[in-house]
């Protein structure tokens, strides 16, 4: 049992999380956050290991992981 | 379930300005990690470069000089000298570093200042827009070299590990990547072991950071990820330069 | 009891007595003296000494040092000043307190290594870029520069600004008896809360910084540097006034020249020509009411400002006479030094 917190107003939707997933269970939003970014979501939350590779490769710290 | 990844204490509350995708985003928290799981909370100084970084001081939970374009070596000496019980570092970009500051960062190294300094290399001057850097790769693009660098124009890329490495001050010097998660783990290693010198009084310590700029290299944050990997990891081997054991 | 010292060895002993604890200072002649004695002087009291690469280091050390709350000082001379000139604006920006020494020699470009005053505009106007001042003093003796370098880190201190001790090769080369201070007890100085020492944390973390991106932001730290500027003038002026009170012709000059001047004061007056001298100490804050006073005097007919240099200071002495009186002029250049002999016939001849 893993989970992500994706602090969404904080991110940029740079993607850099998205591509080093290794369940592939992340992506972009389709709305915009309060600063015009598309960002980040989980999909698949329960695939989740808690790996922390998203938060470990996000520049701007918007993930926090608990497993 | 327990937290096992938030955001260090040792970072402010205050957001990045740093464009989307940029890496100098990873390389704060890797030092703030360290900073506070070396338990430094209280005697540690950090030195801001000019350049992106400038806003360093905004971000780093401790004690924070500015420091003017180039001379942070400078600055973290003396501040280091005047308190020898406080962790020193210096946070530098490459057009600050290795152009403008090419002497203040070749005496500090020589003179094995027991001080660590973060250097990032991401090839290009971001602040200002986008202009050709001294590790600006041959054929790279740049504002002031729009059809490439060309060496017999523009010079050559320097390689400032191996060179600073020839020196007898140094006590460490490694190049890393943030290209990706393995070579992020790695570099917050590298910086344990430069702070852990700094402790240990063994002098002078240097940790390059091969970093990505997609706004000015006009690239997606992923393509400027590969380009880091694929482009400048030949020209900037990673490894370790220099170690006294 | 006195001693016989030399300038540049004496201001660095009284740099020492007075807290300087990091000297950061580059070779160029003629202040070598002053990082040579520092360079062991430091050692023996447990402060920093560095040799740094270039002034510009230097300056940057200085910066370092003194953000992080020591007493930080640098020695150079006109072109190492010039190089200077951006750390010191940023040290003004970011309101620390410091002590530089400009031993000046003359120039422009290399120049040369004889004594020359021509750096009065980049000393008292700024000399670098942006809105800023500090407190500049021009010796005449060493005693004089030894009780002004011994009170400087406490006027730093005090206005949080730089102050600048500005000699030329014969006030540093000059031997001369003088009485030393005590040595402050630099333990029992008090705290500097805005310094960088390492334990600032959260609410009590520290920044030195000059940047200011807003521009009311900036605006009111150009505005709070200005009004300490207005407390100098009214709290920090040294002048000294010899025989203004009957004079006829006010002869000014400052440093080694003020002292030369007041020679050719006492040789005119034995002439039987009533003279008088106005010898700025301090040259930023500059002492405009003691000239303001001498021209408002009916009996003072006329000014004579003597520099070496090719007239900077006289700028400042047009604007305090405001007018009222005619301002003359005499320099030397290019090392040449004026004697008393140069300035009494300057009178004679030119000038009565």
């Amino acid at each position: 049992m893993a989970s992500i917190k994706i602090s969404r107003e904080s991110c940029k939707g740079c993607g850099l999380c998205v591509r080093v997933c290794p369940k592939k269970i992340l992506r972009l939003s389709k709305e915009s956050n309060n600063s015009g970014y598309f960002a980040v979501e989980i999909f698949a939350p329960e695939s989740c290991t808690g790996c922390a590779s998203c938060a470990v490769m996000c520049p701007d710290c918007v993930i926090e992981v608990e497993r | 379930m327990a937290t096992v990844f938030k955001k260090t204490d040792m970072l402010t509350e205050v957001p990045f300005h740093y464009c989307p995708g940029c890496t100098h985003g990873i390389a704060h928290r890797l030092v703030a990690e360290v900073l506070d799981e070396m338990g430094c909370q209280n005697n540690v100084v950090g030195v801001a470069p000019v350049g992106c970084a400038v806003f360093a001081y905004n971000y780093f939970n401790c004690d924070m000089q500015q420091a003017s374009h180039g001379r942070a070596p400078a600055v973290a000496s003396a501040i280091k000298r005047v308190a020898p019980q406080n962790i020193v570092f210096a946070y530098q970009g490459d057009g600050d570093l290795a152009s403008i500051g090419m002497a203040e960062i070749v005496h500090s190294a020589s003179r094995g200042d027991n001080i660590t300094v973060v250097f990032i290399n991401n090839a290009i001057y971001g602040m200002t827009g986008g202009q050709m850097a001294p590790t600006t790769l041959i054929g790279q693009t740049s504002t002031t070299c729009p059809g490439g660098r060309c060496a017999a124009q523009n010079g050559n890329p320097i390689r400032v590990c191996e060179m600073l490495a020839t020196l007898d001050g140094p006590a460490y010097i490694e190049r890393v990547s943030l290209a990706d998660v393995p070579s992020i783990r790695k570099a917050k290693k590298a910086l344990q072991k430069a702070f852990n010198c700094q402790k240990e009084g063994k002098g002078f310590t240097l940790i390059e950071m091969l970093s990505s700029c997609p706004t000015n290299w006009k690239m997606t944050p992923e393509q400027a990820l590969d380009y880091t990997k694929n482009e400048m990891q030949q020209i900037f081997p990673l490894g370790v330069f220099k170690e006294v054991k | 009891m006195k001693k016989l010292m030399k300038g540049n060895e004496a201001i660095a002993e009284a740099a020492v007595r007075g807290g300087c604890r990091a000297f950061f200072g580059y070779p160029i002649t003629p202040q070598n003296e002053i990082p040579e004695y520092m360079s062991w002087r430091q050692f023996e009291v447990g402060g920093a000494f560095v040799q740094a690469e270039s002034e510009v280091a230097a300056i940057n050390m200085v910066y370092g040092a003194a953000g992080a709350g020591a007493r930080a000082m640098t020695s150079s001379s006109s072109p190492g000043i010039s190089l200077k000139q951006e750390g010191i604006s940023y040290i003004c920006g970011a309101e620390l307190p410091c002590v530089i020494v400009n031993m000046v020699r003359c120039g422009p470009g290399l120049g040369g290594i004889q004594p020359a005053q021509s750096d009065y505009f980049q000393s008292v106007k700024g000399g670098g870029h942006g809105d800023y001042r500090m407190l500049v003093y021009g010796p005449a003796s060493v005693q004089e520069a030894v009780d002004i370098m011994y009170t400087a880190f406490d006027k730093a201190d005090k206005y949080r600004m730089p102050v600048m001790i500005l000699g030329d090769g014969m006030l540093g080369q000059i031997m001369e008896a003088v009485e030393l201070p005590e040595m402050v007890d630099v333990a029992s100085l008090p705290k500097k809360e805005w310094a960088t020492t390492g334990e600032g944390h959260g609410a009590t973390r520290r920044i030195i910084n000059s940047l200011y991106i807003q521009p009311d932001a900036l605006e009111e730290v150009n505005n709070r540097l200005f009004s300490r500027y207005k407390e100098l003038a009214d709290k920090e002026v040294m002048v000294e006034e010899y025989m203004v009170s009957d004079a006829e012709i006010i002869i000014t000059g400052y440093g080694t020249v003020g002292r030369v001047a007041k020679s050719a004061v006492n040789q005119l007056r034995e002439k039987g020509i009533k003279a008088g001298l106005i010898r700025p100490v301090t040259l930023f804050p500059f002492p405009a009411a003691a000239y303001e006073r001498a021209a408002s005097q009916d009996n003072v007919k006329q000014f004579l400002c003597v520099e070496l240099s090719m007239g900077q200071m006289v700028e400042d002495v047009r604007l305090s006479v405001n007018g009222k009186k005619p301002v003359k002029f005499f320099g030397r250049s290019g090392g040449n030094v004026v004697t008393p002999d140069d300035i009494v016939s300057v009178v004679m001849n030119e000038v009565k």
